[in-house]
């Protein structure tokens, strides 16, 4: 997140057609050095069309794509400093895994027993000590990820890009080899590129994220920016849940906007909390599951305050989701509460005083 | 009731398909030249026959050249078709595809004619080379349909990753395509090795001066005498075809087990 790194991956209205198809729309952005950075967005929104632009199996119809400063439009993809960690991991099936890690070492001058401490150095590296001998396609979906990363991370690429590379493992092992991307990213240092269609994963993972949709990057901004501030009601849409009320823009001017917000009244908000230009009817406040809370006895709200009756209650151990619908209202929203022992769960039905604030909500027109 | 009936049926099936060939090695054995029941001894004469008959080494040394080339053009030919078929896609792909394969149901008694006016139309001397020529047309189809499966379950990200790592498609072609199906490849050599070798029709009408085993056999059946030592060529031929076909279906098994694939039927 530091603004002062220098640009690796540059992307100047880059245009991709399949024949008719449209595939990427007019990308503009850059990733640092040294980021981690993810594209993020529902299948067919382009996000790994762009990796495989970086890696070279794929060439663009217009714009300039470059690489360290370098463009790569005459470069093909076995001599760009990038390496690919493939959604199949594409473990080579008739090579032992020492083979397939040291497989991009064959044009190497070094001698074969540097080669081999290098080997030996990548498999320690992703936690694979020891397994150099076995056969590649008797190894486990994890195992398989670990030799594709230690074969990308041994020719020291500049970018380092991964094809969805998680969502083949369960939930569990993926949640563990998100943290170890992490650790590996932040030893090596190397520009990571992730292609994801979990919002979660990108959010846990990234240092920046480009949200896609139809071919083109809708926003570009940190996890929380995104979470926080999503510009689009796409996007907010796309990443975690967010609810939406109707509302109507009452006055316009300095650096406030102020709305009649449906269950919230008259409200004044920042402009920065305002998405969007022009201003069509049917403008509305968007806001977070967690950013209401519901009051229990002796509780008083920190800002504001309103009524509300309970319409579902979900229960999920750790927390609670409730649909409550404000008064003034004729849709319920979702409401997060973190569980604390000796607080009760809440029955359909109830009547419930809910605290907000109206710096957390977010004006979409 | 029903079950019952299917396997009569099913039993049936099988001794009317294999009741002929095992009564080759009883009839390649017995010690009369007389192909009828009862038998009347044991004696390996007839294959002692067979093996000092130098027509017959000549007729075989040439099916050996016919079908050795058959089977590596049309491997050859089947690699640049799968791999096209496979990989790329191209206009009227589909019909290119479907004009390979259609001598698979062509009658080859068709086939054989219609090379035979062709060639002598134009003028050309009916040899070994005309042989090869019409059992590559009728091998290729085989050849395509055995490398395309190979061809297919070969996940195209691995080319990519070889390419990534800074291979060229050449060496990636090497390195790692051609191992992997290089199984497929042996079983196409052998499957078409043996079809060409079994064939009849088209080495008949195209062969010219220079005979092949099976139209040495054919023309052999003609006097009564030479049947038995026939027969024991064909026991030989029976069992070298089972040796073969077996590899072929090792090697294809093989293959689909080292790209960690399920084993959707086969030959054996």
């Amino acid at each position: 997140m530091n603004a002062a790194k220098p640009t690796m991956i540059e992307f100047r209205d880059v245009h991709k057609y399949y024949g008719d198809y449209h595939a990427l729309r007019g990308i503009t952005a850059s990733i640092r050095a040294g980021e981690f950075f993810s594209l993020l967005g529902p299948s067919g929104c382009g996000k790994t069309t762009l990796l495989r632009t970086i890696a070279g199996f794929e060439g663009i119809s217009s714009g300039v794509v470059l690489l360290d400063g370098k463009d790569m439009a005459n470069v093909p993809a076995n001599k760009r400093p990038t390496n690919m960690v493939f959604q199949s991991y594409a473990i080579f099936p008739h090579l032992s895994v020492e083979e397939n890690v040291g497989f991009g070492l064959r044009r190497d001058p070094r001698s074969a027993r540097e080669k081999a401490v290098a080997v030996a150095e990548a498999l320690e590296m992703v936690g694979l000590k020891g397994y150099g001998k076995r056969a590649a396609h008797a190894l486990s979906g994890g195992q398989r990820q670990r030799v594709a990363l230690a074969r990308a991370l041994i020719l020291k690429p500049k970018v380092l890009l991964l094809d969805e590379p998680l969502s083949a493992l369960d939930k569990k092992m993926r949640e563990q080899m998100q943290m170890e991307l992490i650790r590996l990213q932040r030893q090596v240092g190397i520009t990571f590129v992730l292609v994801t269609h979990d919002q979660e994963e990108a959010l846990v993972m990234s240092d920046r994220i480009a949200v896609m949709f139809e071919g083109e990057i809708t926003q570009l901004a940190d996890p929380e920016t995104l979470y926080r501030r999503p510009n689009s009601r796409k996007v907010a849409d796309f990443i975690g849940t967010m609810n939406f009320v109707p509302a109507q823009i009452t006055s316009e001017g300095g650096d406030v906007v102020e709305v009649d917000a449906q269950g919230f009244g008259k409200v004044t908000l920042k402009t920065e909390q305002c998405m969007g230009k022009t201003t069509p009817t049917g403008a509305s406040v968007g806001f977070r599951p967690e950013t209401l809370t519901i009051l229990f006895d002796g509780q008083t709200a920190a800002d504001r305050e309103t009524m509300a009756t309970v319409t579902e209650v979900v229960y999920y151990g750790d927390m609670t989701y409730y649909d409550v619908k404000l008064d003034g209202t004729d849709q319920p929203v979702r409401i997060s509460m973190r569980n604390v022992f000796g607080r009760p769960v809440l029955d359909i039905g109830t009547r419930a005083r809910v605290a907000w604030s109206p710096g957390a909500l977010v004006l979409f027109r | 009731m029903k079950a019952t009936g299917l396997r009569a049926y099913a039993i049936g099936y099988l001794i009317f398909l294999y009741a002929p060939i095992v009564l080759l090695p009883i009839f390649a054995f017995n010690d009369s030249k007389i192909i009828a029941f009862p038998l009347s001894g044991f004696t390996t004469h007839w294959f002692a026959e067979m093996w000092s008959d130098s027509q017959l080494f000549n007729a075989l040394k040439n099916s050996m050249i016919i079908s050795g080339t058959t089977a590596i053009i049309a491997t050859t030919l089947g690699i640049f078709a799968a791999r096209a078929s496979t990989r790329f896609s191209f206009p009227a792909k589909g019909g290119l595809l479907g004009m390979i394969m259609l001598p698979l149901v062509l009658p080859e008694m068709i086939v054989a004619m219609s090379l035979l006016v062709v060639l002598l139309a134009i003028g050309v001397k009916l040899s070994f080379l005309t042989v090869i020529l019409g059992h590559v047309l009728i091998c290729t189809p085989f050849a395509v349909a055995i490398l395309s499966s190979a061809f297919q379950s070969l996940d195209k990200s691995l080319e990519e990753a070889a390419y990534d790592l800074g291979e060229t498609p050449i060496s990636t072609f090497r390195l790692i395509i051609l191992p992997l199906v290089m199984p497929g490849i042996i079983s196409s050599l052998l499957i078409c090795f043996t079809i060409s070798l079994d064939e009849f029709i088209i080495a008949y009408f195209l062969s010219g001066a220079d005979t092949v085993l099976s139209a040495y056999i054919y023309g052999q059946f003609r006097f009564p005498a030479r049947v038995p030592a026939m027969l024991a060529l064909g026991t030989i031929l029976v069992l070298v075809s089972i040796i073969l076909l077996s590899i072929a279906e090792y090697f294809r098994r093989r293959g689909i087990a080292k790209t960690g694939g399920k084993d959707t039927g086969g030959f054996l």
